[in-house]
């Protein structure tokens, strides 16, 4: 016969068994947050390394400031600046579309619209960012393609301005949800303050919130301006994909995205081609990642500005 | 003239004419005309709050004399700050909140559709609870409202700046860092400056909720001070839930009661704080004051 354990014993041995689980499920925990920086630096890693041979053969300074891009001729000339070029005309005009959309539905669902208009446009918004790029596209080839030819009175309307077009509309809803997140978390407060002192709700909203979430509406368009530069489908359907350097954005443009999608499959593994496509890879990633840091660093701002 | 005296539907009050304490006329330098030192008056009839259909407040009825202090107390939930938002109609901000009664600034209605509430806010500023200035220079949060009122030149609004920023005792402490940005400022000075931007519209009355709850002991006494000094040139009307305050500070003292949740608050009663203090009317008023509840 055995006795039974003693109280104080019983509660020793589960605690050990609970210390052991704790520190396993700690250190799975641990890993999983630290996957997120690791992947990331594998990515660099991996980018840096595949573009090592492009930059020994073509050399980084040539393919920056090269404006022919003939990969398949031979030798093949890898001048990527049409192709940022491209990128940049592309999401500018994204920008001019999103930005002025996006802050003004933020400012509507946030400070005028009563609270079953909100919760309804919120989650169509989150459903417009749900739309797959590819469906986008298509509308745009249907639609805009045949109006910006007409409108503009162009040979074609595949153009900087097609493919800007969209992706500005397919960057709305980033734009709409972080201002709007930006706009929610200035203080009523400050609202009732502007209020009582005899402004209008107008006012008020031009006048002191609109300022006070400026920061976190800046990360907005910044985060905005990120997804509008790595898309790459829409604008592979919309916009020509000349790879010269266009002279304004109603000509067509090839960009870096673009180009990655439309070529990687041709290339030979390894070869200098394929390399200096991981190459441009690169110089995404640091523009993407360049963007995002900033738009990270002023939402940290905005959060400490408010943490009183 | 605004009569002192207020004949209502189901409101009684029981008030003499003593208790309306108006200021003594050679208390102010360069007295101004009988007429203008009626400005910034209230009359209140019958006036009832609801939330709703939750009536929180019904058949309050006072006067609110001019260039006085006039505090309102009670426990907390009996629609003391309900009552107040009434004043510049900011419960209108709410939304779903109806009034009902009358209510008049100087003889106006101010709750009839010819009353702009915009217009209203600038005659009748308000002070919060938690001090909120604005996320900018000290400069910028006093021109604030006098910007809104259109006042352009710089100079014009440096002089209001200045008057306003002393009248609320905070010139000396900032006077060489009016561009310091106001965060940088201690919660009792950001009350202060709040206070100074309220002032910078040139209101008739200044509504306070509360003003020195969030605040220090010492904050709370430069807070007062600065309303004993502010009280000959405005009307002021403050909530509080500290008593010693209201006793301290305020020439009139109104007691509000919730006796229960299923019925609206009203006015117990209202007189002359030297009196309310010393020997209420009511028994209720008496247990409240010697904190027998509330």
């Amino acid at each position: 016969m055995t006795t039974p354990p003693t109280h104080s014993g019983r509660r020793l041995g589960r605690t050990t068994t609970r210390r052991a689980a704790e520190a396993v499920v700690r250190a799975i925990i641990y890993l999983c947050g630290w996957m997120a920086i690791i992947i990331l630096a594998a990515i660099a890693v991996f980018l840096m390394w595949n573009s090592f041979r492009a930059v020994n053969e073509a050399g980084l300074f040539t393919m920056l400031s090269g404006t022919a891009w003939y990969p398949t001729s031979s030798p093949g000339k890898f001048g990527m600046l049409p192709l940022i070029v491209g990128s940049l005309y592309v999401t500018g005009v994204a920008l001019v579309v999103c930005v002025p959309v996006g802050v003004a539905a933020a400012v509507f669902i946030s400070e005028f619209s009563g609270r079953l208009v909100k919760e309804v446009m919120k989650s169509i918004i989150e459903f417009m960012a749900a739309v797959p790029s590819v469906v986008y596209g298509l509308i745009g080839v249907a639609v805009l393609i045949p109006f910006v030819k007409d409108a503009f009175s162009l040979m074609s309307g595949m153009t900087a301005v097609t493919g800007g077009i969209v992706l500005g509309i397919m960057s709305i809803p980033t734009v709409i949800s972080i201002s709007e997140d930006a706009l929610h978390a200035v203080p009523e407060e400050l609202r009732q303050g502007s209020a009582a002192l005899g402004n209008t709700r107008w006012q008020t909203t031009f006048k002191v919130t609109l300022p006070a979430a400026s920061s976190g509406i800046f990360a907005a368009v910044m985060l905005g301006l990120g997804r509008a530069i790595g898309e790459t489908m829409a604008v592979l359907m919309l916009t020509g994909n000349a790879a010269v350097m266009p002279a304004s954005v109603f000509e067509s443009v090839r960009t870096m995205t673009g180009t990655i999608a439309a070529e990687m499959g041709e290339v030979v593994q390894g070869g200098l081609h394929y390399s200096v496509l991981f190459a441009v890879g690169l110089v995404l990633f640091t523009i993407t990642f360049g963007i995002n840091l900033v738009a990270d660093l002023v939402l940290e701002r905005q959060r400490k500005r408010w943490r009183r | 003239m605004v009569s002192p005296l207020l004949v209502t539907g189901d409101g009684t009050l029981s008030y003499g004419a003593g208790s309306v304490t108006l200021p003594r006329a050679d208390a102010r330098e360069g007295a101004a005309s009988k007429a203008a030192d009626l400005q910034g008056s209230f009359s209140l009839a019958d006036v009832s709050v609801a939330y709703g259909r939750d009536r929180v407040i019904e058949g309050v009825s006072m006067y609110i004399p001019p260039r006085a202090v006039t505090a309102l107390i009670g426990p907390s939930g009996c629609g003391k700050s309900t009552l107040l938002r009434c004043l510049n109609r900011m419960n209108d901000e709410l939304g779903n909140v109806h009034v009902g009664g009358t209510i008049t600034l100087d003889g106006a209605d101010i709750m009839g559709r010819a009353m702009d509430p915009v217009e209203l806010r600038m005659r009748v500023g308000q002070v919060f609870q938690r001090p909120n200035p604005f996320p900018m220079t000290i400069w910028d949060n006093v021109a604030y409202g006098p910007r809104t009122q259109g006042i352009r030149k710089r100079s014009e609004l440096d002089e209001l700046v200045e008057e306003s920023l002393k009248g609320a005792a905070l010139w000396a402490e900032v006077k060489n860092n009016l561009k310091k940005h106001a965060f940088e400022l201690s919660g009792g000075q950001q009350q202060r400056l709040c206070i100074a931007r309220a002032l910078a519209t040139k209101p008739e009355v200044i509504l306070m909720d509360e003003p020195a709850s969030a605040l220090d002991p010492i904050s709370t006494q430069q807070i007062e001070d600065t309303i004993a000094q502010l009280k000959d040139s405005v009307t002021i009307v403050i909530v509080t839930h500290n008593m010693q305050q209201a006793a301290r500070i305020s020439d009139q003292t109104a007691f509000m009661l919730r006796e229960s949740l299923d019925e609206p608050a009203h006015l117990v009663e209202m007189d002359e704080t030297r009196k309310m203090f010393t020997n209420p009317d009511d028994a209720r008023t008496e247990s409240y004051i010697t904190g027998r509840f509330g």
